[in-house]
């Protein structure tokens, strides 16, 4: 029915108090959907494990992306696997939010001058909420993305964005 | 005021409100933002292809069998635990009498191998009459070398 979505016009001590609710719910549980396709994906597990924690941050990988807030593209985004991330991306459920992590899914990275086979930055297909550089980013780089994402969906509201 | 299956009612009713306003206030406050790419079926990916109901193995057949019967004896344990102490003797022994003859059932299955997950191969009985030998059923040619 979207009763909260996107109907309110100017904002007030309620809907700010329901805008700070569920963004606080949000940005505490982002389930990421694990996208590891080259090395950049080593970095992820190291985020993910026990050193550089991600679940202190109410990060989970989950495989599928129903059940994922967060698709964290890690690695060389080749043309092949770029119709299989946007049928992907079009298979998560709002709110959803792309972390793209690394030079390769950041700009084609080192394959920008003679990659035939890869498609030169990963928001070419899907939209993009943070980028985080490095080749390959370290964990806490990772995290820092993390984090940045974390302040953006602080700053969403349901008031409709005016034009 | 209340009887004693009032009560679990009211328990009941509570565990549904506490169900049904979770799902139902999430129907309300949830967008739909729907396309038809988004409501495709997941594969990984790829292009979703064939039925996704999977055939599932017979054996789960024969064990839900064996199990409605055992579930339907469980079941008419229930009332004879609650009065046998006033009965006696009498339907204890005749309990035990129901419960050895289901287990001769129980122990008949066991030994055919229906309960096992891996089937090994069914033993055809042959029946040997006095003097007679059973026919061989491949014929088995020697070669002298």
């Amino acid at each position: 029915m979207g009763l909260l979505d996107q109907k309110f016009e100017s904002g007030n001590v309620v809907i700010t108090t329901v805008d700070n609710l569920l963004n606080w719910a949000r940005l505490s549980s982002l389930w990421q959907m694990q996208f590891g396709l080259a090395c950049c994906a080593i970095e992820m597990m190291a985020a993910a494990a026990s050193h550089y924690d991600f679940d202190r941050f109410g990060v989970i990988p989950r495989a599928t992306p129903r059940q994922s807030d967060v698709m964290i593209v890690a690695g060389t985004v080749t043309l092949k696997m770029a119709s299989r991330i946007k049928r992907l991306y079009d298979q998560m459920s709002e709110p959803r939010y792309v972390i793209s992590m690394g030079s390769c899914s950041n700009c084609g990275g080192p394959y920008w001058e003679h990659g035939y086979h890869v498609l030169k930055g990963v928001d070419r297909v899907i939209p993009v909420d943070v980028y985080v550089p490095g080749c390959p980013p370290r964990p806490e780089a990772l995290m820092e993305g993390l984090i940045k994402l974390q302040e953006k969906i602080r700053s969403e509201s349901l008031v409709k964005k005016s034009a | 005021m209340l009887t004693d299956f009032g009560r679990i009612f009211v328990f009941f009713l509570i565990g549904g409100v506490f169900v049904a306003g979770g799902l139902v206030t999430a129907w309300l406050v949830r967008p739909d933002r729907s396309y038809p790419n988004k409501l495709t079926s997941y594969e990984c990916g790829e292009e979703p292809v064939g039925g996704s109901w999977v055939k599932f193995n017979i054996r789960f057949y024969v064990v839900a069998l064996i199990f409605l019967l055992f579930d339907v004896e469980v079941i008419f344990l229930f009332p004879w635990a609650v009065v046998y102490q006033k009965l006696g003797m009498y339907a204890y022994v005749e309990m035990l009498v129901f419960v050895a003859i289901l287990f001769v059932g129980y122990a008949y299955v066991w030994v055919k191998g229906d309960l096992d997950w891996d089937r090994p191969e069914p033993t055809i009985p042959t029946i040997v009459r006095q003097g007679m030998v059973p026919k061989q059923t491949v014929k088995r040619e020697t070669v002298e070398v």
